[in-house]
């Protein structure tokens, strides 16, 4: 499923225009992308969390070459699914 | 941020009455919901994708007892962060 398949699923449902469809799919992620990028959770109830989690500074290897180097902090985005959405799956 | 403040957004930002905007993200999430319960990945260009693992049963040991138990077969979903959006995370973080 990419992005086209909901924006087709909108247009059936809801009955926007394709236009109209398009650009609210692309509204929602980008409204979830800047909530996210200024390090708020998006939390969906049914679906799931979206986390920013802090990462420190850490020393790693290079699988490659087995160099030693120095791994920066960085935020990284984690998903935990919802049990609703769990459920789901395994029904 | 939870749905109900998503929605919101949405309503404000698209000009949509709130009832849409609901329906609107309803609709969204549902979707996804069922393409992973047919066992489809999805994929957001510039968000992330969604793939549902699958996960043989097999037996193992009660942590408390450490009795024998059946582990039932399972689907879990999983969730990779995309380029784009990684790369605005991490970018925010670094300016800090």
């Amino acid at each position: 499923m990419t992005k086209a398949d909901i924006i087709e699923t909108i247009y059936e449902k809801v009955g926007l225009s394709k236009k109209e469809s398009g650009q609210i799919i692309e509204l929602i992620f980008e409204i979830m992308r800047s909530e996210l990028e200024n390090g708020e959770k998006v939390k969906i109830s049914g679906f799931g969390n979206f986390n920013i989690r802090s990462k420190k500074v850490r020393r790693g290897r290079n699988p490659q070459t087995g160099e030693e180097i120095e791994i920066s902090a960085r935020s990284v985005l984690t998903f935990r699914a919802s049990p609703v959405l769990k459920k789901a799956l395994n029904n | 941020m939870v749905k109900s403040e998503l929605i919101q957004k949405l309503s404000e930002k698209a000009n949509l009455p709130p009832k849409i905007a609901e329906i609107a993200v309803n609709t969204v999430f549902k979707s996804m919901t069922d393409a992973m319960v047919r066992g489809e990945g999805i994929e957001i260009r510039g968000f992330g994708s969604f793939k549902v693992r699958k996960y043989e049963g097999r037996k193992g040991n009660h942590p408390r007892t450490g009795t024998t138990i059946e582990i039932e077969p399972k689907r879990r979903p999983f969730f990779k962060v995309g380029k784009e959006l990684r790369e605005r995370i991490n970018k925010k973080s670094s300016d800090d």
